[in-house]
Parts: structure tokens; sequence; C-alpha cells
């Protein structure tokens, strides 16, 4: 990515609330770019700090401390009136889309355009176009009370894409949705990236969005960024306790793993190895057997990777042999108790 | 009763609606972009500000706050002044619109505030300025309820209208007094009282009807 075009760029950005005696640092030095074209996610959990984060990036919360560059101009030393413009540039979709209920699909559309003082024809003639785009032409003369959850949202991202923006940013867009309606609204924005070459800016608190669709994510933990990376990068190997926590979803809470005595690894498999059967040639080789507590597969970025967690039998000497197979053949590899205990 | 008493609640009809209508629209003339200053000066809203918020606040209840029979009586050297008179139906006007003015603008308040944050956040994302969000965003998505508010602000005009008559307004309510009450005459002040509940009748079920009609959600 070094070769590429910074659109955002931020420098030990600081956000503080005050509520009383009490201060907040929701967002706490944060420093990463975000280029032209990729598909940037944020995730944490809620409370994290991330939504104050992506509205700092057009100004709707205002930072205390650090800068943050848009496209070579520093947001903070904008006038009212350039802020103004620069946000028309800056498009946003919402987790409860925020469309007008009182005016019709079209017309929130062109809502932009008209601010912008496009005439009726032209604005009207391009947000139809738009919503050619996200596939509903056909309900250009509806209200949105008449929309499912996901139409709603198709809608806000037509609104968002009619000023042609040089990015969008989505918070929490899929958070209303149920599965199958997020998976096609990322699609959506998938294709959008690609056609339109447009960056996008997910925050999320759902792991399953990040690999679905982004290119690299940040982590946000208690208002710090934890990790920055490759979305497959951190997900074959996360670093921080963050990082794993989103990553191992069973870590949390009640697991079956509490009750188990024994040493439980996560193994990745990464979409070369996860075509071999990686068990059956452990035990062939070396005569080990794991137990499979928990075993999936998931698309990251388009490549098939599996995660496994298995237990070890109780024996120093085997539990050797098994790691050092494991390691033989590249399989990332990460103890699962040793997540909590660390840092 | 006699052909003059019809006469006479027939013009009294007339000058009734006058009397409303007219303080109605100017009473909104000034009151909606009141309660449009008191919503954004709101602290934490579009343009918060604590001081103008406040003052604003503390008119519109003093106003409100002064029963409109003797707001009738203080402003009578105000009403001279601009009218040259302080009877008859176009006196009457000048404390009815003044009297009503504050009640249009905590309605038009009350209805702005049911706007949710996030399309004022939509808006501002957008780079709207405070102007444009009150014209494409706020009014846009409060008109039924905007609506359903004058009605009721009408109908509360209309029971002024007739308490003017105390002092020499025009209008049913003078009617409703002077043959009805000072006079005993009791047909005439049913029949008044009747033709009273018709038009607010009229009026709020109207009102009622075109916000049903605009409401889209």
């Amino acid at each position: 990515m070094a070769d590429e075009k910074v659109l955002y760029s931020l420098k030990n950005v600081t956000k503080i609330f005050k509520s009383g005696k009490s201060i907040v640092k929701a967002v706490d030095d944060v420093s990463l770019s975000i280029y032209e074209g990729e598909i940037f996610g944020i995730i944490g959990m809620s409370g994290a700090g991330k939504s104050t984060l992506v509205r700092t990036l057009n100004r709707l919360e205002e930072i205390n401390d650090g800068e943050i560059w848009f496209d070579g101009k520093n947001l903070s030393g904008l006038s009212t009136k350039e802020l103004r413009q620069t946000r028309k540039e800056i498009a946003m979709i919402f987790q409860h889309f925020n469309l007008l209920t009182q005016k019709t699909v079209l017309a929130n559309v062109v809502l932009p355009l008209k601010l912008a003082g496009v005439p009726k024809k032209i604005r009207e003639a391009k947000g139809m176009e738009m919503l050619e785009v996200v596939g509903l032409a056909e309900k250009a003369k509806a209200y949105p009370a008449q929309l499912s959850g996901g139409q709603k949202q198709r809608v806000a991202i037509a609104r968002a894409l009619a000023m042609s923006p040089k990015v969008l940013l989505c918070d929490e867009a899929t958070s209303a949705l149920d599965p199958k309606i997020t998976e096609e609204i990322l699609n959506l924005l998938k294709k959008i990236n690609k056609e339109l070459k447009l960056t996008v800016i997910i925050i999320t608190h759902e792991m399953a969005v990040i690999e679905k669709v982004c290119d690299r994510v940040g982590i946000i933990d208690a208002g710090k960024l934890a990790e920055l990376g490759d979305v497959k990068d951190i997900f074959a190997k996360p670093e921080s306790k963050a990082a794993k926590r989103l990553i191992l979803p069973a870590i949390t809470g009640d697991n079956p793993f509490d009750r188990t005595d024994k040493r439980c690894f996560r193994i990745v498999f990464d979409g070369f190895s996860s075509k071999e059967p990686v068990i059956s040639n452990l035990v062939k080789e070396t005569g080990e057997m794991v137990n499979i507590l928990s075993a999936n597969t998931r698309s990251v970025g388009g490549v098939g990777y599996g995660q496994m967690i298995v237990e070890l039998p109780k024996e120093e000497a085997r539990q050797k042999v098994i790691l050092d197979y494991f390691k033989s053949i590249n399989m990332e590899i990460m103890e699962v108790f040793e997540t909590e205990e660390s840092e | 009763m006699s052909k003059e008493i019809v006469d006479l609640i027939v013009t009294g009809i007339f000058q009734t609606l006058l009397m409303t209508v007219i303080s109605t629209v100017i009473a909104y003339i000034i009151g909606l972009p009141y309660g449009i200053l008191l919503k954004i000066t709101t602290p934490g809203d579009i343009l918060g500000n604590r001081v103008v918020h406040g003052i604003l606040g503390f008119i519109a209840n003093v106003f409100r706050s002064i029963p409109f029979l003797i707001l009738l009586v203080f402003l009578i050297p105000f009403t001279r002044m601009i009218t040259g008179t302080s009877i008859g139906t176009t006196a009457s006007i000048v404390p009815l619109t003044v009297g009503a003015i504050p009640i249009v603008a905590r309605m038009v308040e009350a209805s702005l505030n049911e706007i949710s944050p996030g399309i004022v956040e939509a808006a501002t994302s957008m780079g709207a300025s405070p102007f444009e969000i009150v014209i494409h965003f706020m009014i846009p998505e409060c008109l039924p309820s905007l609506l359903s508010g004058a009605a009721i602000n009408i109908a509360t005009i209309l029971g002024y209208s007739a308490m003017a008559g105390c002092i020499g307004g025009g209008g049913l309510g003078a009617i409703a007094l002077n043959y009805g009450y000072y006079r005993y005459q009791q047909d005439v002040l049913w029949v008044t009282v009747l033709i009273l509940i018709i038009i607010v009748e009229i009026f709020q079920e109207g009102g009622t009807l075109l916000t049903k009609k605009t409401r889209k959600a």
C-alpha cells in the first residue's frame, strides 16, 4: 500500500468527553493512514470509541488534540464554510439510515444535490442513476416507511453517492440488519468500491463484517489503536488482547473450554493448507491425536480460511510432538488460555 | 329570533372568522420563526446558545402566563397605537395576535423537537447550513405535526376571539355577551355557542384530515 495515495492521515488524534468530574478519553492518541481506494475497517467492542473516531473524520465531533488530514487539508483548520464544502466530499451512512420519512425515495436521494443547487432535471436524472446503482430504481416514488431495512440502507447509500464523494463513512451501517441483508449490503459496498474506486471506511463491532469486505483493519480498544494491519494477517495471527477477543468469540463468557484442564490451541489454515487434511496427516505422521473442540471456515478477503480449536493430550512430550508438527507445516498456532493470562 | 338578530349573527360569524384567520396567519408569520429559533438555539442543537434560548423562552413564558383577558386590557394603548382604535373587529386582531404568538412558538418548538437527531446529523454530514437544515430537513419532516399543531392553535385563537367581545371586540363572542348575558336572551346565547362549536369542529377536523393526508409514516 506504500505506493498508494493517502486519503486520510490521523496524527495523535485525541477526543475527550467530560461529564462532571470524570474525564473519558473516547479516542486516545490514535495515528493511522487510510489509502485511496481501499476498504478500511475500524472495529471495537461497544464503548471502545470507534463511533466517536469515525465522527471526527467529518468533524461531526471536534477533536481535542492531534491532526486529521483529509485529501491534503487539515480538517481542524477549515472555516465553517470550507468545512461544509469538504463535507460534501465525505459521504456518510448510519445504523438507522436517517432518511426523511415524509419524502419519497427519489427526493431523499437528490437532497444533497438540491443543497448544492443542481437544477431539478439534472438532479433527478442523477438520482435515478444512483438508484440504479443500488438496484432500487423501481422504488423511486415510494416512501421510506414502505421499504425494508435493507432497502432503506440502499437508499441511504444512493443518497451518499449522489455527490460523487471521495470517501464513504459507514457508521455501524449493517448493525440493524439481519445476516442475509448484511451480506447484501456488504456486497454492494464492495461493488461500489471496485466500480467507482471509492474509498470506504467501515465501523463495526462484528468481525464477520471486517473479514468479508475490508482490506485493512484498525482495532480500537478503550479509545486506543490496539492493532493495525491487513485483515488476513490479523485474522491469522492476532497480537493484541483486543484482536484475540474479537477473533476468538468463544473465549468470552461461558465457554466449554473453561471446564477443561488440558491445553487448548487455535490453529488457522490459510487458503492452501485448508485444502489439506491437516488433522488426518497429523495422526498418520506422528501417531498423536487431538480433540477438536470447535471448527469453522470463513472467507477473509475472498480467501478461504479455517480455524479450529483443539485440545492437546496432558503429557508434555506428546504436546511437543503435536506442536512441532504444526510448526513444521507452517500452521499459525496460538494457545487459547494464554490469551487471557498474557497482557 | 328577529331578522335583526339573525343578520347580527351572520355578520358576527364573518367577524369571528376574519379575526381568527388573520390573527392566526400573523401569529404564524412571527411565531413560526420564533419557534424555530427556540428549537435550534436549545443547548446542543445546531445553533445552541444558552443565553438566546433562555431569553426567547422567558419572553414566551411571560406572555403565555398572562391571562388573555388581562392581556386584552393591558394591550389597549398598544392596540390604539397600531389601529387607531381599541374597539371593533380590527382592534381585536392586535391582542389576539400578541396572545397567540407564544402559543404558536411553543407548539412549533414541540413539533420540531420530534425530529430524530439522526436526520439532523445526516444533514450536517451532507454539509447543510443551519438554514438549509431547517428548510430542507426539519420543516418537511415535521410538516404533519406542524399542521396538527396549527389546527389546535386556530381553535384556541377562536376561543380567545370570543373573549375579545368583553372589551368591545366584534364577532360571535360579543353577541353572546351583549344579547345572551346582559339581556338574558337565552336563545341567542345557545345559537352563538352552537355556531362556535361548529366552527371549531370544522377547523379541527379539517386540520386532522390534512395532517393524515400529508403524513407518510
